[in-house]
This record gives C-alpha cells, structure tokens and sequence, in this order.
C-alpha cells in the first residue's frame, strides 16, 4: 500500500471546473447533436464563471504555497493571470459563436470543448510549480490550439495549422532539452528545487547556462519573441478571427507567466546571466515587430506584427528581474490581452461571413459607417499605440519605468523610439476610419449586438485602467510578491 | 571494458548512423525504418542505464505504435512521394554540422566543468530500484507525480477530440478542395 | 555504467541531427520524424541524468514526454492528412497561401 501524500485539491479547483466544464460540453454535443450553439455557449459560460469564482477564492489562502506533491503553486500570480485568462476565454467564446454562425460553415460543436481545455492548460501553466507540470500544460493549450488554428474550412486555416504545430513541437523539443538540462544541473525539476540547488552551489554552473538558453528558445517561439516569430503572422492571419483573438490574447498570458516563474525565481540565481538574454530578446522583438508592421496591408497581420513588438515590452519590464518588474510586465499583459482580443474582435466584426474584408482598405470610411465599431478601434488602437488616456499608456510606462530603476535605460529609449514608429501604423488605421470616403459599393453590414456587447468588457478596461491605473496595481502589488 | 561500454560503442555509433542517413534519405519509408533502427537502439541504452520499464516503453510505444502510424501515414500519402534533397539555404549542411559538434563539445565541456552531483552522495541506483524498476516508477509516479499523471488525462481527451475533428469533415472537405483547386486554376 | 559525458554527447548529436531534419527536410512527415528524433535526444539525456544522479526523476518525465509524443504525433499526422486532402500536397515549401 502507498502512503498517500496529503491531497488538497482546492488551489486546482479552477482548472478542474474548467477541465469538467470541457467534458460536458463534449458529452453534450456527442448525446445531442442538433442542440443549438446557444446551449453550448451557456454551459461554458457558466463553467467559466465557476472557474474564475474558484480562482478569485484563492485569493486570500493562507498556509504552504505549494501543493499536491509539489506540482502546483497557490500564489496571487496565479490568481491574477488564472482571472484575466479566464476572462480572455469567454470574450473569445462569445466572439467564436457568432463567428461560427455568420461564416455559414459546419456546425463546430467541438469549438467550445477545445476552448475550455485550452483554458484549461493556460491556468494549469501559470499555477505550476514543477517543470513536469509547465510542460504538460503547455502540450495541453498548444495541442488544442492547434486544432481550433485549423477549425475553418479554408485552405489558409489548414495551412497555419500545420505551420503552428510544425513549429510549436519543435519548440516543444527545445524547451525539454532545456528542462533535462536543468534537472542535470541541480537533480530536480521543481522550480523552486532549481533555485535552491543553484543557490546553494559555487561555480560550474555551465549545464545551467545550458539549460536555460534552451529554455529562453522554448519561452521565446511560445510567446513569440524576434526571432523566434517566424509563425506568428502566418497563424494569425490564418487562423479564424475568434481564435486568433483568443490566442493572441491569452496565450501570451500564459506563457509569460510560466516565464516569469522560471526567470524570477528557477533562475534568479543566475539573475545576472540571463539578464543580457531577454536585454536583447526585448530590444530586437521591440523594433522588428514595430517595423515589419509598418510594410502590412492585412489588418490580422499588422495586428500580428504589434503582438510580437509588445511581447518586447512585456520582456523589457521583465529584464528588472525585481518585484517592480514583475508588476510591471503583469499590468502590461493585462492591458494587451484587453486591447488585442478588442482589436481582433472588431476586425472579425467589420469582415462579414468569415474572413472577407481583413484588408487595410476595407476599414476606410468606417467611422461613417460603423460609428460605434470605428469608435472602438480607434480606442484599441490608440490604447496599443500607448496614447493617453488609456491602459496601453499606462502599462508602456510602467515596463519602461522598471527597466530605468534596474539600471536598462538604453532598452527603455529603444522601446520608446520603437513605440513612436509604431504609432505611426495604429494611427494610420484611425485615419483611414474617420478622414477617407468609404470605397467600394454598399456592402452588407454585420450589426449584431452580442458581439458587440462582449467587446464592451475590453474596451472598458482598456479606459478604466487607463484612467485609474491604482484600482489594479494596489492588487497587483501582492500578486507580484512571489512565494517559494 | 566493461561490458557496458562495449555494448555502448557498438550501439551508439549504429544509432548515430542511424539518425543521420534518415537526414539524408529521398524514400519516406526507408527514413522511417531507418528511424526504428534508431529507437531500438535508444531502447539499447535505457536498459544499460537502468531503466528497464522505459527499454519496454520505448520499443512498444515508439518503436511499435508510433513508428506504426508514421508508415502508415505514408502508405496512405502514397509511396513514391520523395523528397528533394535540394538545400534551400546555401552552405546549410556544413552549417548545421558545425554547430551540432559545437552543441556536442558545448554539453561535454559543461559536464567536465564539474557540476556538482558529484558531490551528492549517490544512494546507488539498486536501492533506488528496490523491489523492481517497474515498482519503483510505479511508486514514484504514483505518489510524488500523481497529479501530472492526472494532467496527462486531459492531453489525451484533446488528442482524441482533434482527431476526430479534423478527420470527421472527410465528405464535405472533398468536395470543398476540388473548388478550392477550380478557383485556383481560373485565377493562375 | 557508462560514463555521463558519453550519454550527453550522444544525446547532442541525435539533437542537432532532428534540428538539422527540421529545418532541412521539406515533406511534412519527415519533418515530424525529425521532431521526434529530437524528443529521443531529451529522452536520453533525462535517462543518463536519471542514472548520475541516481533519482527516478528522470524517467518518470521520459514517461511522460513519451505519452505525449505520442498525442502529439496523432494530432501531426491528422493535420497533415487533412492537409493532403485539401491542397494535395505536404511539401511545406509548396503550403504557401500565406507568406512565409
């Protein structure tokens, strides 16, 4: 007979919610095939809620931080990044619905299950307290993403698909070869094991070095760091509108906050090492993001290119390798995931019946158009161009702030030359909404309201933080104290 | 020698071998035998470093299984699809040696350097594998890693999901690459 | 037992080759051949670190990383297929409606 060790399952909770939530939306489409989407959307909705209620509960924990045999971490940086995840998914939910309903495709019942699971790994990830576990998560959320790439019946869809995996299982190796390396080093793959054993040793600490340029490799294609964005553009603008929005916004999230636990406190030790790494990872996605996006002439993959510039700025706030950092890149992905999942919802309101109209061209005259979806583009585009008053603002100062405090001033101008060459590709897109005639004859409007009400909840914050910053950063404050 | 080392210099450079001629293979069948080959031999070295239960894991689930789905993804692409050996980089191939002997010498000089489990005192790896290596992994998975054994659930409820969404649309996907290929042809 | 730095060379060299098979190869398939190659290369090295240091760790994440080759194999060869049906081809050079 085993000795058991001690079970508490309740810091897993929400993932457990959101892993049943998936099952019974499978069973469900599997029993009753004809149901409608609505039903569908109900159940995971509901789910959704439960699992950001369970996350919310952990809030004020108490007691050992790390649970079940050392697999999971029960801090408020899994709280933060497991809400806004959570969040991400049920605009995304909202937004597959009524993508799947205008594109006249086949009914893609296993659209919500595939959602779910992938949430479902994006929180596992980010409450992970062994090497074990972030793999496995990570395999679960890019597995599912593969698929949902592919969940269109254009050819495009396919083709990122395959790009995707292809690329994302080579990372996969990379990012193993780096956590066998690590378990070298210091003989275990907890995350704070590393840091103890890495610690407590003196020199010879080349398999570390090791372990972690292949580790920076993995974290690089995950959350697209230059010059591991090769598969970016082409994902994005393949993959459906919805599923690009949920995967631009969320798995960033994810993968950042898995990066943020193996930098800040795996590899803290080694603090000074890996600094000159995401220095320069920082820099160049800042600047080949920022200009690459400038030569585009397809929304989605502007929008693509702006990502990768601001994974650059999220690394920028995380070269700190401080507390004041780690707020700092927190407060950045929350801002981002809001005002990207609002951009990319936007673009798939204004290309009707799947994806027509992603062109540059299509947004002219929008603004006389479409007031109301104008408006809220022009509020994402400014907020990702980091105009006042809104969080994009907000957030670039912060990263940039932290970088100045550690001492990275050069990174901090080139992300602020960056972001004044970027501004010049989001204003472009206001431009051409509000002070050009719309082309082209009469087309058909999409003017549905639920899409439009679940952009609310982006665009919101996107002002609200933008305007009162405090609200949230008193809360990320104790979510960016790290406890191992 | 011990007859460890032997059985390793036997194996390695075979596996090795192995590896690279399915680099270099034009026939999409002969580069997955090939590649069997190379797992057996892999399959070779668990056992000789004391991890039996992985010798049988491997060469039923790799060896076996996986092996088994790749040619039979090719049988059904067809055959003769080869492969061009073309580089589409210039200078690739002696690139790509060169920084594999660096990534070699990389590993071998960071091992030299001295890690540190030297230091540890080893328990010796009979006492680690008491009562059976099998046991052993059994009583480790089970109790120190039960809950990303459980993670692992969940990967393949997604694995079986995405099989069969991408391969249910077969009728209708048909259809649908025969326009996609029409449209294609009127516009080239 | 054989010697570490014996293993972890070995493993580097079965690495660079399905890195090497990667970025060279063209069909799909063998693409996906060359990935796995490179998960045996981790494989063997979790094993010879697993001996060294004489905890079962390492095979327990070899397990593990076999499990989900093997998902992820699944999932590969079905896009691919999906893929030969829609444009007839798996040569990634040819997979070309968007921009590399």
């Amino acid at each position: 007979m085993l000795p058991t060790p001690k079970l508490d399952f309740l810091p897993v909770l929400p993932e457990l919610i959101l892993a049943g939530a998936g099952i019974v939306t499978l069973l469900y489409e599997a029993l009753a095939p004809r149901a409608s989407r609505a039903t569908h959307l109900g159940l995971s909705l509901v789910g959704l809620a439960a699992a950001a209620g369970a996350s919310i509960a952990l809030w004020d924990r108490t007691g050992d931080p790390t649970v079940l045999a050392g697999a999971i971490q029960a801090d408020r940086l899994a709280v933060v990044a497991r809400v806004i995840i959570i969040s991400v998914a049920a605009v995304g939910l909202l937004l597959g619905t009524h993508y799947y309903d205008r594109s006249g495709d086949e009914r893609r019942g296993e659209f919500y299950p595939l959602v779910l699971f992938a949430t479902t790994g994006m929180t596992l990830i980010v409450a992970a307290a062994d090497l074990i576990v972030v793999f496995l998560a990570l395999e679960i959320l890019s597995l599912s993403l593969y698929v949902l790439t592919g969940m269109s019946r254009r050819g495009q869809a396919t083709e990122a698909s395959m790009k995707y995996f292809l690329l994302g299982a080579f990372a996969s190796a990379f990012f193993l070869y780096g956590v066998a390396m690590a378990y070298g080093a210091t003989g275990t793959t907890k995350i704070a094991g590393i840091a103890h054993a890495l610690a407590g040793q003196t020199g010879g600490q080349a398999l570390a070095l090791v372990a972690l340029g292949f580790l920076a490799i993995g974290f690089g294609f995950k959350v697209s760091a230059v010059p591991f964005h090769m598969w970016t553009p082409d994902v994005y603008q393949g993959a459906p509108t919805p599923v690009t929005a949920f995967m631009a916004a969320a798995t960033k999230v994810a993968a950042f906050g898995a990066l943020i636990r193996v930098l800040d406190v795996s590899f803290q030790p080694l603090a000074w090492d890996w600094m000159p790494v995401i220095w320069a990872l920082a820099a160049a996605s800042v600047v080949v993001g920022s200009v690459l996006a400038i030569a585009q002439s397809d929304v989605k993959r502007m929008l693509a290119y702006s990502s990768i510039a601001h994974a650059g700025f999220v690394l920028t706030g995380l070269t700190a390798a401080n507390q004041d950092g780690i707020r700092a890149a927190l407060f950045y992905l929350i801002a981002y995931a809001m005002m990207t999942l609002g951009s990319f919802g936007v673009v798939m309101l204004v290309s009707v019946r799947g994806e027509e109209r992603t062109s540059l061209a299509s947004y002219s005259g929008l603004g006389r158009r479409q007031p109301l979806l104008a408006g809220l583009m022009a509020l994402f585009m400014l907020s990702l161009a980091g105009i006042p008053p809104t969080a994009g603002f907000i957030a670039k100062v912060g990263v940039f702030g932290a970088a100045i405090r550690a001492g990275h001033w050069q990174l901090a101008l080139v992300g602020v030359v960056s972001s004044v060459a970027a501004a010049f590709f989001y204003l472009r897109v206001v431009v051409l909404m509000y002070m050009q005639e719309p082309q082209g004859e009469e087309q058909e409007e999409d003017r549905s309201p639920l899409p439009r009400l679940a952009l609310a909840v982006p665009a919101i914050l996107t002002l609200v933080l933008g305007v009162f910053p405090q609200m949230l950063l008193g809360v990320l404050d104790k979510a960016s104290v790290l406890r191992w | 020698m011990p007859l460890d080392n032997v059985v390793f210099w036997v194996f390695a450079p075979i596996a090795v071998a192995s590896a690279i001629a399915m680099l270099v293979q034009r026939n999409a069948v002969h580069a997955a035998l090939l590649l069997i080959v190379n797992f057996f031999c892999i399959a070779v070295f668990y056992l000789l470093l004391g991890a039996p239960f992985l010798f049988a894991v491997q060469v039923i689930v790799y060896a076996g299984a996986i092996m088994v789905l790749f040619l039979f993804v090719i049988m059904l692409l067809g055959v003769d699809r080869g492969d061009t050996l073309r580089e589409r980089l210039v200078g690739q191939r002696p690139a790509a040696i060169g920084l594999g002997l660096a990534l070699a010498l990389e590993v071998f000089f960071a091992v030299r350097a001295g890690v540190g489990f030297a230091a540890k005192a080893p328990v010796g790896f009979e006492k680690v594998n008491a009562g059976g290596n099998a046991q052993a992994l059994a009583r480790v998975l089970f109790r120190d890693y039960f809950f990303p054994f459980e993670a692992t659930s969940v990967l393949l409820i997604v694995a079986a999901i995405a099989a069969m969404v991408l391969a249910q649309r077969k009728a209708r996907a048909i259809t649908q690459a025969g326009a996609e290929a029409a449209g294609r042809g009127e516009v080239a | 037992m054989i010697r570490l730095p014996l293993v972890l060379v070995f493993s580097a060299l079965l690495f660079s080759a399905g890195v090497y098979g990667v970025l060279a190869r063209r069909n799909a398939v063998l693409v996906l051949m060359s990935i796995e190659l490179m998960l045996n290369a981790v494989n063997v090295n979790l094993v010879g670190f697993s001996a060294a240091l004489r905890s079962l760790t390492g095979q327990i994440f070899a397990l593990f990383v076999i499990a989900v080759a093997a998902a992820e194999v699944g999932i590969g060869l079905a896009i691919v297929i999906l893929l030969f049906r829609n444009r007839e081809t798996i040569n990634v050079d040819e997979v070309n409606l968007l921009k590399w």
